[in-house]
């Protein structure tokens, strides 16, 4: 009976539920956006990191974070120092630029990276020839739509888009590397080094060849490498995902709070009524945090679906850029914290009627 | 004191009855010593004119509100010394309400505002035959599944009526239960109410300005400036 009584006045005024359910649904598209855009930024990384075919990274021993936008500080001939080491099949340095974060353009010696692991898988044109020449990735490629041929100005520089490559290998765009080092001022410099090696049995041993060599760079396994590729490893994008999912509760609390709180103004005679057939405190109080938790549900499956369509429109207008994805696993937590600011922001209006005099509410106009 | 023996066990027993309700920084005295004894079964009108303290004894009777002075047992219950949830409990099962502007629950149907009061109480299982039968004395079992917006003034008061014997309280009381309409639906609320005292014995504390409508009672209680007058 508890459930019809609050499913009547849900349907009683059915705007003002919906647009409730509405604005409780907005926080948790955020939630979800933000949640589906670190994770796409960081399972893309990832991605292209892993399908390098290296076994080994070598960075800068100032990295910071897993996701390296832009710096040289390593010489470029350590590279031929480190294929003299004993079980190195190839390295190969590249140079990172970043443009408009999260897109970074790579410098590649691409008859290198060829070697490495049969260099980029390429949809249209070919590779780098000219010193103009610029890969994009389909992604970029539908982004900025363009195609093989055109002109892309990036870094204050025209490149001519000589080749569509696949995603997920390395780099979204990808230059000559000695060109991005000549523009970025670092000639023989790059930021990172991918090793081969012969053997997957042998990628300790070289690891520990390296670091006797004692550079003082950060030397990691591939494996371990992307184990780091979590948000937490992304400065700041843990306290913004607590910050964005506090403000979710908060938006929740608020409006819950004036809706039930216009919703117990507008049913006082109703709530009199109750009282006067003998509704305890805690049943008018369990009808008002009802209604509000329904709400909060139906919030939460709104804003799964909003998350979907946002999802789609990022993927449609800005893939490259924003790479988001739906992350299923945060609906839960999605749905608990607008649960929660649901049921916090009924208590007050929830406690108020429940504490109405009977003979007062029975006498509202 | 006003008294009435039907079956010489009263129901209702109040002595030196006080409220008094403070409305800002004054003191408005509603009742100013009532006593009244009402009798199992009985039928008692109560009439006044407005501002008598009518709606206060009927609001303290009814457990709406506690008294400030004085003592009030309904149904061997003290009232006075009630808490609260005493009152909510005595609401629940001991006193059913019929109210002048019918107060059913406009987002429910008949069925369901009936059903409601009985959920209240923690009557959940099917209504019983007795019910059934006051139904069809009620005349209104083939309106049930309407709201209260599709449904007559005269079906909305039966249906209260229904909403309010539906737990069997000990008392039935009727605030100006046919202040809202005509004179043929009058009559007929005021007919159901004589029947369900005579035939289901059914206590009933009506108040009323019609002298005609207060006439259907056993006797009638005349109130004057929050007290009973001899």
């Amino acid at each position: 009976m508890t459930g019809r009584l609050v499913w009547e006045n849900l349907k009683h005024r059915p705007m003002r539920s919906l647009l409730s359910v509405l604005l409780m649904g907005v926080p948790v598209t955020l939630i979800l956006a933000l949640v589906g855009l670190t994770h796409g930024l960081l399972e893309g990384s990832q991605e292209r990191q892993r399908n390098t075919g290296a076994d080994i990274i070598i960075r800068a021993s100032t990295a910071s974070g897993v996701v390296n936008f832009s710096g040289a500080p390593i010489p470029e001939k350590v590279a031929g120092k480190i294929e003299e080491q004993p079980h190195v099949k190839t390295a190969v340095g590249v140079l990172n630029h970043s443009i408009d974060p999260p897109l970074v353009i790579t410098g590649v010696d691409t008859a290198n990276f060829d070697r490495m692991n049969g260099g980029f898988d390429y949809k249209m044109g070919g590779p780098l020839r000219q010193p103009d020449d610029i890969l994009i990735d389909e992604a970029y490629a539908s982004q900025t739509h363009k195609s093989v041929g055109d002109t892309v100005r990036l870094l204050n520089h025209d490149w001519r888009v000589c080749g569509i490559i696949g995603e997920g290998k390395l780099a979204r765009i990808a230059v000559k590397l000695p060109i991005l080092q000549d523009l970025d001022a670092v000639t023989g410099k790059v930021s990172q080094i991918y090793v081969k090696v012969d053997d997957p049995a042998n990628i300790k041993t070289v690891v520990d060849e390296l670091e006797g060599l004692e550079t003082g760079y950060k030397i990691n396994t591939m494996e371990d490498y992307l184990a780091m590729f979590t948000p937490g490893n992304i400065g700041g994008v843990k306290e913004f995902t607590v910050v964005v999912m506090s403000i979710g509760v908060i938006i929740g609390f608020f409006v819950v709070c004036l809706s039930m709180y216009m919703a117990v103004l507008q049913r006082t005679r109703e709530i009199g009524i109750l009282k006067s057939l003998g509704a305890s405190k805690g049943f008018i109080l369990a009808i008002i945090e009802t209604e509000a938790l329904l709400m909060g549900i139906g919030g939460t499956i709104l804003g799964i679906l909003m998350s979907y369509v946002a999802c789609w429109l990022v993927r449609t207008l800005v893939p490259a850029s924003i790479p988001m994805i739906i992350v299923q696993s945060w609906w839960p937590l999605a749905g608990l914290i607008t649960l929660l600011g649901a049921a916090l922001g009924a208590l007050y209006p929830g406690l108020s009627a429940a504490s109405h005099d009977p003979i007062e509410a029975l006498a509202y106009e | 004191m006003s008294s009435g023996n039907r079956n010489g066990n009263p129901i209702i027993e109040a002595q030196g009855l006080r409220k008094i309700y403070r409305v800002g920084k004054v003191d408005v005295p509603a009742l100013r010593g009532v006593d009244l004894r009402v009798a199992a079964g009985e039928f008692v009108a109560i009439v006044g004119p407005s501002g008598s303290g009518k709606s206060t004894l009927f609001h303290i009777i009814g457990g709406l509100t506690p008294p400030t002075e004085g003592q009030i047992r309904v149904a061997g219950q003290d009232l006075a010394a009630m808490s609260d949830a005493g009152r909510t409990q005595l609401r629940k099962r001991t006193v059913g309400f019929v109210f002048q502007k019918f107060n059913l629950l406009p987002n429910l149907t008949a069925r369901h505002n009936i059903e409601v009061a009985r959920y209240i109480a923690g009557n959940r299982g099917a209504a019983d035959q007795h019910f059934l039968d006051v139904l069809n004395l009620l005349g209104v079992s083939d309106r049930l599944d309407h709201k209260p917006a599709a449904l007559s003034g005269g079906e909305q008061q039966r249906i209260a009526i229904a909403r309010a014997i539906v737990n069997h309280p000990a008392i039935l009381l009727a605030d100006e239960p046919t202040g809202n309409l005509d004179s043929e639906n009058s009559k007929a609320v005021l007919e159901l109410l004589r029947d369900l005292n005579q035939q289901m014995g059914q206590t009933i504390l009506m108040i009323t300005h019609n002298p005609e409508a207060a006439a259907y009672g056993h006797r009638t209680v005349r109130m004057r400036d929050g007290r009973i007058e001899e």
